[in-house]
């Protein structure tokens, strides 16, 4: 079974990100960049399903040059191969979307896994938006995955409870926390990755759909009332709950 | 200007996110119109419930195929409403079903959707959308260019307004075709939580605990203290992997984003993980032992001491105010 | 890579030290690879920091004007505190303002580590992050490789080049080194401030790239054998405290508390104003100076850097340079090695040759009665500030009493005081420490 794995290079969630001179964009000289946290699901999830079922898995990544960092540590994970999409223009995700779909036209996949957001535009879209550019059926955010022959059988999470669905393969999922563990490279995974070499696909440039107008700091919040120390506190914490912020 | 909004509801009940994304739609349609579709099972019977709170119209879709939800259904029969109703905007509640819808919708229209945002306007006729980024460290104004602009809103971003009884709307079914084979990811079960949990995205209330609460029994101590509030009990990333909590517990990043009236903080450090699932709350208390936690420097009320004495005098003290 | 394939030298540890040892090995054709237990090189490297640069401008000429470097010193500053006042000697030349700029820049570790690793990767390195070397592979008393964490793979090379800074407890492992006395161990914490680079030049009174280097004695740090320290970075001052843990713990002092207590000290605090602390962190410096000096080289294996305890902790505070020069130190030995195809201890003991010619080993001789001097005269930063302090104070306090009158009375205080001879034996004392 062969599985492709889209994936994305982000600022390290712990980063402080900070505007960039033009406004629109963040500053990312100081800023750590990492494999997106839910593409580490989804590459896990695609090596086990692997080394069930045998085949291979392919890494997906657009973006710029950079970018080769993340396929990077998805191939130390144990991924075979790894594609990059090479843009360094800024696409709005549905034509991302498109960009990748044609980019998987030419890779043999029998199943697609995405990461369910990416970490720095926070839009958990793209897997969506892919399998539609695709026409394939699509499972989100799922946190469970059985692959039965020419189906799958996924769990995903929504408010009310937890839905399985059944889909027809091929199909695109997009990876939730509690999926799995996602294992950590291994020096020899890591050694071997650096050796490998990853296919260059160009990217063709095209408008964005969405115009970004103002990009701005939230208003931050200054908090820091120590009401006081241990169980003596509660009464007063309760009173100003009650009186000063009418939340109780 | 004409809004059209995507009501979700499950059997018969409306989602509190599709009301506030009916608020969101009929300030944004200002003086034009807003027009609701509801689909799926108990679509019709649900309807007029929906009418207090702003649609002029409300569509709604039943189908063999449309029982439960699926995304390739939802998409047709949403896409069959757009395609009568040309709308300027469509509006979708950014709950789980409709993160899993917007982007598919957006795709089949051939149009960008603007995703969990936070603010809502027009900007030279065209959709203009607020949205956090970085995990809410940096806030984007965004605009689509393409019609309709198509955008998902952030649950508890929007307030839902108070119904109208006295509000009329002319409710009429909607048909729409789907071939036997159109629908290939279907869901065939659903476990529903436990009777009487609030959903933590939806909860006015939200008590969590941390590494600090040290063991799945100690939070019996939260969930008694949630109970006396009537809030949902939420977790930090520690205590979900310590496997004290499940997955869906987890408030932060790679958790839920909850926006409550008061968020109470229990044994939790405040990783900038952590408060990037919960610093858009109205109020939030904090319970650490450690003075330096950082969890205090964003607190509007902390408390230096131990859970283990604190919340359950805490839980007392709120009995007592009852 | 094949199981059976093996470096001529692996480093372990992306730090200075370290990467310019693999730095040096690569432009000489040498296979090397560097394992740094930190997600990128600089993640968890903590300095104050002033970066010497004689070395580094060595390896990559003009390194300014691609390296993100903060700001190059051209003024500096030391200073007593007393409890409530303050003595400084202050120091500025527009000579520093010339390339190479005295070799004295601020940095950012996480960004400087982080870069000269890229230059390093350029020049044929391989670098893997996130890995941390657990153990050293011995064999028949040779150090042959190295085993990691995650994964517990194992890694041969030729020759291991420790690099690995202050805890070093593969240095440990093997022998080389014995646990640490924490009387040459010092703790140092310190805060990243950030500040508008307006703000940062009008109250240092420095102007375009130019920066400031503070080094605080006596109150900064309780009187205790240490200093305090304030550096402009470009939008940052980076402060903090640093003594000998053997000290705190005597004094039972929490080097936090230390922190905060220099920060609110009435010469420190208008520095501080309004700043947000960006980060914060504490770490060890090995002070033991030349007399702790471990055995460096065995069979395959050179010790680098602070690993090797080649820190000179005298009020020059300089650490960065002597990693580099090391390190460099090394490379030049496992090219001699490699060449002759020995890389026993006989043969990599050139390294300790090197040293001993160099800088190096030279101003840590120099400076290795100062700490002597200062630990067994504590009295010298716990009080002479105070009162220097005190007889300043007199002296310059306007009053209608004769001037003579006050001198005399000075004279007198500072006889029942400290007393002529003391200061001179002290005085002397120092100065014989520092030749
Ligand atoms: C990619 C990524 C994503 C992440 N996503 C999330 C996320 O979504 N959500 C999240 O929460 N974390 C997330 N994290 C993890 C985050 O970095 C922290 O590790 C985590 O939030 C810490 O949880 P904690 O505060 O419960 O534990 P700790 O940081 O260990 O804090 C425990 C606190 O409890 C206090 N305490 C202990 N005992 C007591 C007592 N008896 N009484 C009172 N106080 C006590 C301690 O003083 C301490 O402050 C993520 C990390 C990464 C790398
Ligand atoms: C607060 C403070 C202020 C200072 N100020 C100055 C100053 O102003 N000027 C100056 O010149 N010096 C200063 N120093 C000293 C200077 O920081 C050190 O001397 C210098 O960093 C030593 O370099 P190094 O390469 O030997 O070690 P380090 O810089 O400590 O690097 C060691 C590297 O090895 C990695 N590592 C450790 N163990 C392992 C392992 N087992 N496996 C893999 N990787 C490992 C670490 O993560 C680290 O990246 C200061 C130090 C401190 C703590
Ligand atoms: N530039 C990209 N290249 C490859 N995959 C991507 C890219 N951007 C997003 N993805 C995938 O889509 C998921 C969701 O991203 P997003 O919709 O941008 O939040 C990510 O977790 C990745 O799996």
């Amino acid at each position: 079974m062969n599985i492709l794995v889209c994936v994305k290079h982000v600022p390290d969630t712990e980063a402080a990100v900070k505007i960039a001179a033009d406004g629109k964009s963040i500053q990312t000289q100081d800023v750590n960049f990492v494999l997106n946290p839910y593409d580490e699901y989804a590459v896990e999830e695609a090596l086990r399903l692997r080394e069930a079922r045998g085949g291979e898995v392919t890494l997906l990544s657009a973006g710029p040059e950079e970018a080769k960092k993340s396929l990077r540590t998805g191939l130390a994970m144990g991924a075979d191969k790894a594609v990059h999409l090479v843009c360094a223009h800024r696409h709005d995700t549905l034509t991302l979307a498109r960009a990748l779909a044609a980019a998987a036209g030419q890779i043999p996949f029998d199943l697609i896994l995405c990461g369910k957001q990416a970490v720095d535009d926070d839009e958990a879209q793209l897997g969506v938006m892919l399998a539609e550019a695709l026409s394939l059926p699509s499972v989100s955010a799922i946190v469970k995955l059985e692959v039965l022959d020419g189906k799958a059988v996924a769990r995903r999470e929504v408010e009310s409870g937890l839905e399985v669905v059944e889909t027809s393969l091929p199909a695109v999922f997009t990876a939730q926390k509690g999926l799995n563990d996602p294992r950590y490279p291994s020096l020899k995974g890591i050694m071997m990755a650096k050796q490998k070499k990853i296919e260059e696909i160009a990217c063709a440039q095209s408008d964005s759909q969405v115009e970004i107008l103002d990009l701005a700091y939230p208003k931050s919040r200054s908090g820091g009332k120590i009401v006081g120390q241990g169980a003596a506190a509660v009464p007063e914490l309760v009173r100003l709950l009650h009186e000063e912020a009418k939340v109780l | 200007m004409k809004v059209l909004v995507f009501a979700e509801q499950r059997e018969g009940e409306f989602r509190k996110a599709a009301l506030e994304a009916c608020g969101a739609g009929r300030r944004l349609a200002e003086g034009g119109e807003l027009v609701g579709v509801v689909i799926g099972r108990g679509a019709s019977a649900a309807a007029p419930k929906l009418a207090a709170y702003g649609p002029d119209r409300i569509l709604t879709v039943e189908h063999p195929q449309l029982e439960l939800y699926s995304t390739e259904g939802y998409t047709t029969a949403l896409e069959a409403a757009i395609k009568q109703e040309q709308p300027d905007a469509v509006l979708i509640a950014g709950t789980a079903t409709g993160r899993d819808l917007g982007p598919r919708l957006g795709a089949r229209l051939g149009v960008p959707v603007l995703a969990d945002v936070i603010n809502l306007s027009w900007n030279e006729g065209k959709l203009a959308a607020v949205r956090p980024i970085y995990a809410g460290k940096l806030h984007l104004s965004v605009r689509s260019q393409a019609q309709p602009g198509v955008a998902t809103t952030r649950p508890k971003a929007f307030p839902a307004g108070a119904p109208d009884p006295g509000r009329q709307a002319q409710i009429s079914p909607l048909e729409v075709e789907l071939a036997p084979d159109a629908i290939r990811a279907r869901v065939t079960q659903m476990h529903s939580e436990a009777e009487g949990t609030i959903e933590l995205t939806e909860a006015d209330i939200v008590v969590s605990g941390g590494r600090g609460l040290k063991s799945h029994e100690n939070f019996k101590l939260l969930e008694e203290l949630a109970r006396t509030l009537g809030a949902a009990v939420g977790a930090s990333r520690a205590a979900v992997d310590s496997g004290w909590r499940t997955h869906g517990d987890q408030v932060g990043q790679t958790g839920k984003v909850v926006s409550p009236t008061l968020y109470i903080a229990c044994g939790i450090s405040g990783a900038i993980q952590h408060l990037a699932g919960m610093t858009s709350s109205k109020v939030i208390v904090a319970i650490n032992k450690d003075p330096e936690a950082p969890i205090f420097k964003i607190a509007d009320y902390g408390i230096v001491g131990d859970v283990f004495e604190v919340v359950p005098a805490l839980t007392e003290a709120i009995k007592a105010m009852k | 890579m094949s199981d059976s394939e093996k470096f001529d030298c692996l480093v372990v540890g992306a730090g200075p030290a370290g990467i310019s040892a693999a730095l040096a090995l690569a432009r000489a054709g040498i296979q090397v690879a560097v394992l740094e237990r930190g997600e990128y090189p600089g993640a968890k490297n903590v300095m104050g920091g002033i970066l010497f640069t004689t070395v580094l401008n060595k390896l990559l000429p003009e390194f300014w004007k691609q390296a993100p470097v903060e700001r190059h010193v051209t003024q500096r500053r030391f200073s007593m505190l007393s409890r409530d006042g303050e003595v400084a000697l202050d120091f500025r030349t527009g000579a520093y303002n010339e390339p190479p700029y005295n070799h004295t820049w601020t940095v950012l570790r996480s960004k400087f580590d982080r870069w000269f690793a890229e230059q390093a990767e350029a020049a044929g390195v391989m670098i893997v992050p996130g890995m941390m070397v657990s153990e050293l592979l011995v064999e028949n008393g040779k150090v042959v490789g190295v085993k990691t964490e995650p994964g517990g793979d194992e890694l041969r090379s030729d020759v291991v080049i420790s690099a690995e800074g202050v805890n070093s407890f593969l240095a440990e492992q093997v022998g080389l080194r014995r646990p640490h006395d924490p009387r040459h161990m010092a703790v140092a914490v310190k805060e990243v401030i950030a500040l508008p680079a307006s703000v940062i030049e009008d109250r240092f009174r420095i102007s375009g790239d130019e920066g400031s280097a503070w080094e605080v004695f006596g109150q900064a740090v309780q009187g205790t054998f240490g200093s305090g320290f304030v550096y402009t970075n470009k939008d940052s001052i980076s402060i903090g405290v640093g003594s000998t843990i053997h000290d705190m713990t005597r004094h039972r002092l929490n080097p936090n508390e230390v922190l905060e207590q220099f920060k609110r000290h009435p010469a420190i605090r208008p520095l501080v104003r309004g700043g947000e602390t960006l980060e914060y962190a504490a770490h060890m410096i090995p002070e033991g100076g030349f007399t702790h000096l471990p055995r460096m080289v065995m069979d395959g294996l050179i010790l680098t850097g602070d690993a090797a305890g080649l820190v000179n902790a005298s009020h020059y505070h300089e650490g960065s340079n002597l990693a580099m020069a090391s390190g460099l130190y090394a490379a030049e030995t496992v090219v001699e090695a490699k060449r002759r195809g020995d890389f026993s201890a006989a043969t990599l003991s050139q390294y300790a040759n090197k040293l001993e010619h160099s800088f190096v080993l030279q101003d840590l001789r120099k400076f290795q009665r100062v700490s002597a001097y200062f630990n067994e005269n504590p009295h010298t930063l716990r009080d002479y500030p105070d009162v220097m302090v005190r007889l300043l104070s007199d002296y310059f306090t306007v009053s209608e009493k004769p001037k003579a009158e006050i001198e005399k009375e000075v004279i007198r205080k500072f006889r029942s005081e400290i007393g002529v001879l003391n200061l001179v034996k002290d005085v002397f004392k120092i100065g014989r420490a520092m030749r």
